[in-house]
Parts: structure tokens; sequence; C-alpha cells
């Protein structure tokens, strides 16, 4: 057994879910994962005093967890998605998850829509492709797309999609979404290019 | 009642106290690796399939061993092996140091900008 394993290394590309407190990023993780949705932990010291929470003020460390999961494309490529810690102060955080990513998956909710605004700005100002994806609990959709993005001042060409965080086709569809938006960016750049 | 409550089963000591090794205490306190970067997304294989218990290696340097025969993401080792991702970063830089494992970072060029790359994407997603 031992001596059978593939010499294949696999690339993987990240994904990042992003969204406020409550928007659906784990249950839209584990409705595509291949994989049950793992967490990992990194542990903080003394990144930026003291926790919001009561009670905990002297706290020296804080553990920091992420979600994440897996899909197989092909031999040669995975893809990972990862669940962005929400609290604003593990920016930090997001910087390294970013780094490389394909795109992002800004989820709101039209209920709280102000609490997906630091996402939409972080990957604007970094220049990450995004789509907004308007998680619609128990089908109730109160509000158009185009409402959506007009409420959030979204750049003409963000996609904004209405899905089901908890159904596996819906939240692949956001992907799907997410990974076309990235190629026509690519190829409106090419063409922007003068040849030659 | 017990005689001597401080010889007593001590009944915090359960899951839910969290681990009673405070988490560097597995890589000696360090908290930085000896080599640059470890990207979340690199795979991690091992060159050997086990290596006999030595003074500097951990148990975890083992498990990190074992388990990735088969190329594994370091995100997934942490996980797999419940260690924080700072410790696991300590850990395979001391396991590079000795030769015990390759280490796979993604390709520098974002495979983002590879329009085969992406319809390779999109088919595979509709294939879920």
């Amino acid at each position: 057994m031992a001596s059978e394993r593939s010499d294949r290394i696999p690339v993987a590309l990240k994904i990042l879910i992003a969204g406020g407190f409550g928007a659906g990023k784990t249950t839209m993780v584990g409705s595509v994962s291949e994989i049950r949705p793992l967490q990992t932990e990194e542990i903080l010291t003394g990144a930026d005093g003291a926790d919001d929470l009561l009670g905990v003020e002297g706290k020296r460390t804080t553990t920091v967890t992420m979600d994440f999961g897996r899909i197989t494309i092909n031999d040669d490529l995975q893809l990972y998605l990862f669940g962005t810690p929400g609290q604003d102060r593990f920016w930090f955080l997001w910087d390294e998850l970013s780094q490389g990513a394909l795109g992002a998956v800004v989820l709101a909710d039209t209920r709280r829509l102000a609490d997906c605004f630091p996402s939409i700005d972080y990957f604007e100002q970094r220049g990450t492709p995004f789509v907004v994806a308007v998680n619609c609990f128990d089908r109730e959709r109160l509000f158009g797309a185009e409402a959506v993005g007009r409420a959030l001042d979204l750049d003409p060409g963000v996609p904004v999609v209405l899905f089901d965080a908890r159904e596996t086709r819906g939240a692949r569809n956001v992907l799907i979404e997410l990974v076309e938006h990235v190629a026509r960016r690519q190829l409106i750049a090419a063409g922007a290019r003068p040849v030659g | 009642m017990p005689a001597d409550p401080r010889r007593a089963q001590p009944d915090w000591l359960d899951r839910d106290a969290g681990p009673v090794v405070r988490p560097y205490a597995v890589t000696g306190g360090r908290v930085a690796p000896t080599a640059s970067e470890f990207d979340l997304v690199a795979f991690v294989v091992a060159t050997v399939p086990d290596v006999p218990p030595a003074p500097h290696l951990q148990p975890e340097h083992h498990a990190i061993i074992a388990a990735c025969w088969e190329p594994m993401s370091i995100v997934e080792l942490a996980s797999q092996l419940d260690l924080s991702i700072g410790v696991v970063r300590v850990l395979l830089g001391d396991l590079r140091s000795a030769g015990l494992i390759s280490l796979f970072e993604p390709p520098a060029a974002a495979l983002g900008q590879d329009i085969d790359v992406l319809k390779a994407v999109v088919n595979g997603l509709r294939a879920l």
C-alpha cells in the first residue's frame, strides 16, 4: 500500500465565503463540500487586547475558528472554500486567505444588509472578484436581485444571485456564477490590452 | 465523601475543559517556523513512510508524517490532527529541515487568470 501512492500533487484554488454573522457561511460551505466541513484554529496571542465580550477582558489569547470545505474538480485540481472569520479584528487573517484566492462570495441577508458592507469594501479595495449571494431563508424573497444590487451600490457587472444556502444546487450555482464572473473579467482584461 | 478532596478525581477535567496542554507546548514555545511561508493550501507529502522515534521528534511530528503519505493540504492536516495552523507550520518547518517532508506551494502565478483552469472548474462544478 505504501508503495502505491500517486505522485500527482494537486493544486488547490481558494474561494472565500464572507458575510455578516449568521448570514449562512457555514451552511453554504456544508452544502457543497464533499467532506464534512472541517474547522481549523488559529491562536492569536495579544492580537489587539480585549475581547468585546464581557468577562474576558483579561484574556491573552484568542482562538479564531475557520470553517472550510473541499470540492475535487479533477485529479489535479481542488477547490477549497473558506468561511472567513466574522469579526473585523481578524482582517489580517482575511489577508492571508485572500492571497491568491480565485474570488469570493459575499453572503447577504436582506434583513441585515449592512452586515455585508465591510466584506464588499474589503474585496473592492483588494480587487478580488466577488459575487453577492442573497441567502433567502425559508424561500422568502422580499427583494429582487436588482434591488439588492442597487442598495449595495455595487459596480456594474458584479452579479447578485438569490439562493438558499442549505441547498446543494443553489450553493453550487453561486460558485459557478463566481467562476464565470472571474472568467469574464479575465477576457475583458485580455481584450482591453493593445494587440502587438 | 472523599477522604481528601485534593486527591479526588478532578471533575473539571472533561472534554469541555479544552486542551490541558497549551497549544504551543508541542513546539517548545516556538511560534514561527524555521523556513518562510507555508500557504494554507500548500500540499505536504512525506518523503518516508515512517521514522523511528527520535529525541527531537514529538508525537505530533510522527502524526504529520503518518497523515501525509498521500498529499495533504496544510489546512486539512491541521484540522485532522486538531492542531492550530500556527503549530502545524512550526512542526512542518522542523520536518522539512530534516528532509522528512516535501512541500508544494501553490503556483505563484494565479491560476484564476488561466481561462482553461476556470473552464475546468465550471465544468467540474456543473458535474456535482
